[in-house]
């Protein structure tokens, strides 16, 4: 009560101005926190059971209940799904796929991020004559189908002799990344102020040196976009790894359908939720750690066309 | 003498929209030239043309007699600044300095000497180690005037450089542009809309309209003697007022205004002789009141229709057969709508321009 008395003889200017503060259990909020809490259970729900499967014996189960946490927790599944699972003749589990997908992903990632921005950065800053002409090709690019163009693709690999390795894998991911990373970099380079370059152009700074010296240093955030949007998108492919490269060099999500997919034997779906999770751990860690960033640059490419 | 800057025939279209036609001009050695012009006129066009970061459809640009039509921006002898500054962000004031002595592969020692002379000049040692996010408006464009400053250019481009700064800052930096000019005694081109800083800074003003150098130069002549009715209209705030009228010269030259023939004997004529249909123009701050007034040759009688105080003086809003009419009282004088007022004004100082071409009689 004192407090109220001491409100009315001199009311602060805080509590004049401002709208009226809103109560957390509002109706409204409480529909709303309800109806979000249902749809995160229900797609929480599979993850829940493939980890709590993967933690149980095969015996327990056959008999057990899926939702029901493991009585006997085991990480046999994981040991097997990483080490020893066999595809076709290979028994060294996962752990081939996965550096067979760090050696696709990584230079994939980092060829087709190096050559987009340098396409945006010519697009958007030195206009060149036919530059809306070859940028028109490029998005158009990105409405075709990919699967009209496995075969050509195919012949061509083959007459350049990449077919089947994973460089000519690497070259594929970085020509289909082409699109979307250069409408990304135009985009953002576009936003750059026109004054910064024509001021670096009149200190004597050519093409590669304003790239270096002034729009790489700024142009920081939407690098780290480009790496998320690569690493989840050719990490997480399965078509062309499937097609371009030979059972030895396939990708973690080849080798995991393979696992998944074999009929020969009992279906042991521990080890099957093991290796589904083992797959899924990268592009989770990525969405996790730069979630935000993630979003603000999507957000960040998408206002300017 | 050779010109520093000359610009002989230059057209520039971008696609059928043609942005300056058949345009000259030479800019003496030392010479302050303004470019003014309002928005679209083609003045930083012009600019970005003489700087090299726009090629020319045709025509020539020399710069102390090089042909430099089609050199890069760092070999024609120009440092430029910019509205927005474009500091390079991630550099501190001292690589925005030296980065183009950099690019130039200038000795380090060498670099170091300049950057120094030019934060000395410029007063902005204190700030070398700090980024341009940590500067204010006014030190950042400091700053690009620096980076034009250490490269030791013939000419100074500046493209509306005090165009983003609060009104003080402006003046003062216009004073120090202008004390920097004094100093260095290089060529500056300067463009802006705002004919304060025209008035101010020029040795000429080029007046653009549409691509085309409507009238060049000096100030006093561009605003006792505007060419054409265009340039009376522009320069000068409020602008000028003009009476539609016919020249007669049966009688010795006059105007008839409101019934009243004017006699121009005094005036300075152009083109004598020429007679018929005209505009009669006299600016504002050329009107007389109260017993000044008295004493001109012609004289009037006005109502006020609106009052606008500006503290030093009081600006009238009134009309004369049918004719807007704006003119200037001293402030201390209480103007109250409907006031009946005498005005004067001495014909030798109006401009008159016929209907036809609109140009100076």
């Amino acid at each position: 009560m004192a407090d109220v008395t001491t409100n009315m003889r001199r009311p602060s200017p805080a509590h004049a101005s401002g709208p009226k503060p809103r109560r957390a259990f509002s109706r409204k909020n409480i529909m709303i926190y309800s109806i979000l809490f249902v749809l995160a259970v229900y797609y929480l729900l599979p993850f829940y059971v493939m980890l709590m499967t993967s933690l149980k014996g095969l015996a327990e189960i056959r008999t057990g209940n899926i939702f029901a946490p493991p009585m006997e927790i085991t990480f046999e599944p994981w040991a097997k799904a990483w080490a020893t699972v066999c595809t076709g003749l290979n028994c060294d589990g996962l752990s081939r796929g996965f550096w067979n997908s760090v050696k696709i992903t990584v230079p994939s990632v980092f060829f087709s991020i190096a050559v987009a921005s340098v396409n945006g950065y010519a697009l958007s800053m030195w206009r060149f004559k036919g530059a809306n002409v070859f940028f028109t090709i490029l998005i158009i690019g990105a409405f075709i189908p990919y699967q009209v163009m496995i075969y050509p693709i195919v012949v061509l690999l083959r007459e350049i002799g990449l077919y089947g390795n994973l460089g000519g894998l690497v070259l594929v991911h970085t020509v289909f990344g082409m699109p979307i990373l250069t409408l990304l970099f135009r985009n953002y380079f576009s936003s750059v102020p026109e004054e910064l370059f024509k001021a670096a152009r009149v200190d004597g700074a050519r093409f590669w040196t304003i790239y270096f010296k002034i729009m790489l240093p700024m142009a920081v955030p939407i690098f780290v976009v480009a790496v998320i949007l690569q690493t989840t998108a050719i990490w997480n492919d399965f078509l062309f790894g499937v097609i371009y490269t030979r059972p030895e060099n396939y990708p973690m999500t080849v080798q995991l359908n393979n696992i998944v997919n074999s009929v020969t034997g009992v279906k042991e779906y521990n080890v099957n939720m093991a290796a589904t999770l083992l797959s899924g751990v990268v592009p989770l860690t990525i969405y996790f750690l730069s979630g935000k960033l993630f979003v603000r640059g999507i957000a960040a490419g998408a206002v300017k066309g | 003498m050779q010109p520093s800057v000359s610009i002989q025939n230059l057209k520039l279209d971008f696609g059928s929209v043609s942005v300056l036609r058949d345009l000259n001009l030479d800019i003496g050695q030392g010479e302050f030239l303004v470019l003014l012009g309002s928005s679209g006129c083609g003045k930083s066009t012009l600019l970005n043309c003489i700087a090299g970061l726009l090629e020319p459809t045709e025509g020539s640009i020399h710069i102390n007699g090089n042909n430099v039509t089609w050199s890069e921006p760092s070999d024609r002898g120009i440092g430029m600044v910019f509205q927005s500054y474009a500091l390079y962000p991630q550099m501190t004031v001292e690589g925005n300095l030296s980065f183009g002595l950099k690019n130039a592969r200038m000795p380090k020692d060498e670099i170091k000497t300049r950057v120094a002379r030019a934060a000395e000049v410029l007063q902005i040692e204190p700030l070398l180690k700090r980024k341009p996010a940590a500067l204010s408006g006014g030190q950042r464009q400091r700053v690009a005037i620096g980076r034009a400053l250490v490269r030791d250019v013939d000419v100074f481009l500046f493209d509306e450089p005090l165009s983003n700064l609060d009104a003080k800052l402006r003046a003062d930096l216009r004073v120090e542009i202008k004390r920097l000019h004094q100093t260095l005694e290089n060529t500056m081109i300067y463009v802006t809309h705002d004919q304060v800083e025209a008035m101010t800074l020029a040795d000429r003003i080029a007046i653009m309209k549409g691509g085309v150098v409507m009238q060049l130069d000096t100030p006093d002549v561009i605003y006792n003697k505007p060419a054409n009715k265009y340039v009376a209209d522009f320069i000068g705030s409020p602008s000028m007022n003009f009476f539609d009228t016919v020249l007669t010269t049966a009688d010795g030259p006059q105007v008839s205004i409101a019934g009243k023939d004017v006699s121009l004997a005094g005036y300075d004529f152009t083109r004598p002789g020429v007679s018929g249909d005209v505009w009669f123009g006299i600016r504002p701050e050329h009107i007389l009141t109260g017993e000044m007034a008295g004493a001109a040759p012609t004289q009037f009688e006005v109502r006020a229709e609106l009052a606008e105080p500006m503290g030093a003086e009081t600006l009238v809003w009134s009309s004369l057969d049918g004719t807007a009419l704006r003119f200037r009282v001293d402030g201390q004088m209480k103007i109250t709508p409907g006031d009946a007022l005498l005005i004067g004004f001495d014909p030798a100082r109006a401009s008159i321009f016929d209907k036809v071409e609109e140009l100076r009689i």
